[in-house]
């Protein structure tokens, strides 16, 4: 092996099963799918069934980037990396099924950067600052169960398209719940500290639980993983207070307008432009 | 004692044979492997080039991490979110090699937040617009594949063998930049603009990532003897410029140096000499961005102290939980 | 710096990239206990590849024949980890990309 020309030791080594990191969209997961509206659903419903999960992606992605160089070990930064990416990854692939849906073929940029604050469609859960470590850890176990157990529905949807996404998507939630369930455990049962860090978290979390039980019956089963993980951690079970509102229907918190400012902001100064 | 991450050995003083042993091996071109006897001095350059290799990667996620939440679009984003995480990856894979040499992690970051421990200089340059990202990805990871491959030869087995892994990667981080740059070009006045400028600023700034000139690199020597470097510095730059000229025309930038020229002579280009003082002012501190790279490495390492002190505390829990309920 | 000092321990791990072959050593990590240990491998040694198993186990618990040992304790893992350069569309004329 020579290195004389720095860039030929590059080029072994890299077969057909090379993978790429998930969620970079660099491989085609709706491959062999077939992506045309079925006749018997209603185009319109569906798409704003995805641009709404798509929403919580995007804006759950975006929480978990700010974590990037800031995040409580190294280990972290990959594994939460690792979320937002999987989340970023079905935001993309939820948008461009919004996109063939509602008949406008809007591409996934469309929805994500021109779009405002009251367009969205995203649990204000989601758009809640990062807080402390212990405050996402918390509502990364609220919001993956709810989304696990939606997604696990789903994929009997009669739309491939979402159906196939919500496969894909299980794997992905499920390493979500299990990461931010042994997390919850680590901190409700460690120190003095990082309970009552829990506890606060807990209590922050709360009032917005009931904003994610609209669609499909998963409140029992959501609630009863919290249940099984709270006891584990030695927490008690929250007692929730429904909001007033709902996201769902575009009502949100002073926090999603400056968090879509930052995310839309370049994308918004040069419309013209390509990236 | 830990077996598998060496301790270091008590002294030099182990006896000729251990250090003819050393001396034939890396004369053969081996790789020196963590259980093996080595120098003192060997080890101490290893563990401070490693460190400080690992140490750039960590604060190197600073200057593009920016970015991720402004991405212009979301391939983008994914594909920027992807790159910084990978940095964080080559940090904990540098690390690891290091400890393999019997230093500790938590003792390197102490270092490096106590700035004792130093990062590559070119970190502490801001990044002003998303034309920076492309930039970036085009000369900081081209300069550090320049860098790099060669390391992939070093001979300190777990440093060459972190570095194929790292090199595998970086190529990717190259292209990216490459073909963002690429589409910007193609795009509006305004992004032409914006890439210029970027490539304006960072020029200089890569160049400098080699290191002072060789007459002034005073550990050189003895790094290139032990064969942890390969090559010197201004062989290292010389070959950075030589690639990079032809992907600037392809591109259709201009490189900000008004002697850079080919040298038909020489078979190579000429090209105008950094500002050295200004690469060891950044060095010891006085770059654009030098207190806040620090600030935040600091303040995160600070602030998830209470989260490390928590999951030791939960592993001690159980594990006593564990003995308890072996005895009942 | 407090009572932080006192370190997640090290593990080593050890992935089979597919199946057929043998657990191979691919470099350590430091975490609290083996469950974090596990998804910190999958994390940072696999970037989640699912289907692969993977082994670790504390540094402190291999016990190893000599000092002067051979043995690759570093070895890079199968190439299906990385991110591939040639997704991006690179023109064939662009020299050295």
């Amino acid at each position: 092996m020579s290195d004389d020309h720095v860039y030929l030791t590059l080029a072994e080594g890299h077969d057909d099963d090379t993978r790429w990191a998930y969620g970079t969209g660099f491989e085609d997961p709706l491959h062999g799918v077939d992506t045309s509206v079925p006749d018997d659903l209603d185009a319109g419903e569906l798409a704003s069934v995805c641009v709404t999960l798509a929403d919580d992606a995007l804006v759950s992605a975006q929480r978990l980037a700010e974590w990037t160089t800031r995040a409580p070990e190294l280990e972290e930064e990959v594994a939460l990396a690792n979320i937002g990416l999987d989340l970023l990854g079905q935001a993309r692939l939820l948008y461009s099924r919004a996109g063939q849906a509602d008949g406008t073929g809007r591409d996934e940029d469309a929805y994500a950067y021109f779009r405002d604050a009251g367009d969205f469609r995203n649990v204000r859960l989601a758009e809640l600052p990062n807080g402390d470590f212990a405050f996402s850890i918390v509502r990364l176990l609220v919001f993956s169960s709810w989304r696990l157990a939606h997604f696990e529905r789903l994929t009997a949807h009669r739309d491939p398209v979402l159906a196939a996404i919500a496969a894909k998507g299980v794997k992905e939630l499920a390493y979500h719940r299990q990461y931010a369930a042994e997390w919850a455990v680590r901190l409700g049962d460690g120190t003095e500290e990082s309970h009552r860090r829990m506890r606060k978290a807990q209590e922050q979390v709360a009032p917005y639980l009931g904003e994610l039980f609209t669609a499909y019956d998963v409140r029992d089963e959501v609630v009863a993983v919290l249940r099984q993980v709270t006891e584990a951690a030695g927490l008690p079970m929250p007692v929730y207070r429904p909001l007033p509102g709902s996201g769902r229907t575009g009502d949100h918190t002073e926090h999603l307008a400056p968090l879509l400012a930052e995310l839309q902001g370049v994308a918004r100064a040069h419309p013209e432009a390509t990236w | 004692m830990d077996t598998t991450h060496s301790s270091p050995p008590g002294a030099d003083g182990a006896g000729p044979d251990l250090q003819q042993h050393f001396d034939a091996t890396i004369a053969r071109d081996q790789r020196i492997e963590p259980r093996d006897w080595m120098p003192e001095g060997y080890r101490k350059t290893l563990i401070r080039q490693i460190a400080q290799h690992a140490h750039s990667e960590i604060i190197g996620m600073q200057p593009e991490g920016e970015w991720i939440t402004r991405a212009p679009s979301l391939r983008r984003k994914a594909i920027l979110f992807a790159k910084v995480q990978d940095e964080a990856g080559h940090g904990l894979y540098l690390y690891s090699a290091a400890e393999t040499l019997g230093a500790d992690r938590a003792d390197l970051t102490e270092r490096l937040i106590e700035g004792r421990q130093k990062y590559s200089s070119i970190f502490n340059y801001p990044t002003l617009s998303f034309a920076d990202v492309g930039v970036i990805g085009w000369f900081v990871d081209g300069a550090a594949i320049c860098n790099q491959v060669p390391l992939c030869r070093s001979s300190y087995g777990p440093y060459a063998r972190a570095m194929v892994r790292i090199c595998k990667e970086e190529s990717f981080h190259q292209r990216q930049g490459y073909e963002l740059l690429m589409t910007m070009m193609r795009g509006t006045p305004e992004q032409r603009e914006m890439v210029q400028d970027a490539v304006n600023r960072w020029w200089w700034p890569s160049l400098m990532m080699f290191g002072p000139p060789d007459d002034a690199s005073p550990n050189s020597a003895q790094s290139m003897a032990w064969k942890i470097k390969r090559h010197s510095n201004d062989e290292l730059r010389r070959r950075f410029v030589d690639m990079t000229v032809s992907q600037a025309e392809k591109l259709g930038v201009t490189l900000p140096d008004p002697e850079l020229r080919w040298n038909e002579e020489r078979g190579h280009h000429d090209f105008g000499t950094p500002d050295w003082d200004e690469l060891m002012r950044v060095i010891k501190g006085d770059g654009p961005c030098n207190d806040q790279r620090m600030e935040r490495r600091r303040t995160a390492h600070e602030e998830g102290a209470w989260v490390r002190e928590a999951a030791t505390a939960h592993a001690a829990k159980q594990a006593a939980r564990a003995e308890k309920g072996a005895v009942a | 710096m407090t009572a932080d000092k006192q370190d997640w321990p090290l593990y080593e791990v050890f992935v089979r990239g597919k199946r057929g072959l043998n657990h191979v050593h691919v470099g350590s990590l430091h975490a609290a206990d083996d469950r974090m240990a596990l998804t910190h491998a999958r994390d940072l040694y696999t970037r989640r590849n699912e289907g692969v198993s993977i082994w670790v186990v504390r540094s402190e618990h291999i016990a190893a024949s000599t000092r002067d040992e051979k043995d690759p304790f570093f070895e890079p893992s199968a190439d299906k980890v990385y991110r591939h350069p040639t997704f991006y569309d690179i023109p064939e004329d662009v020299p050295h990309i």
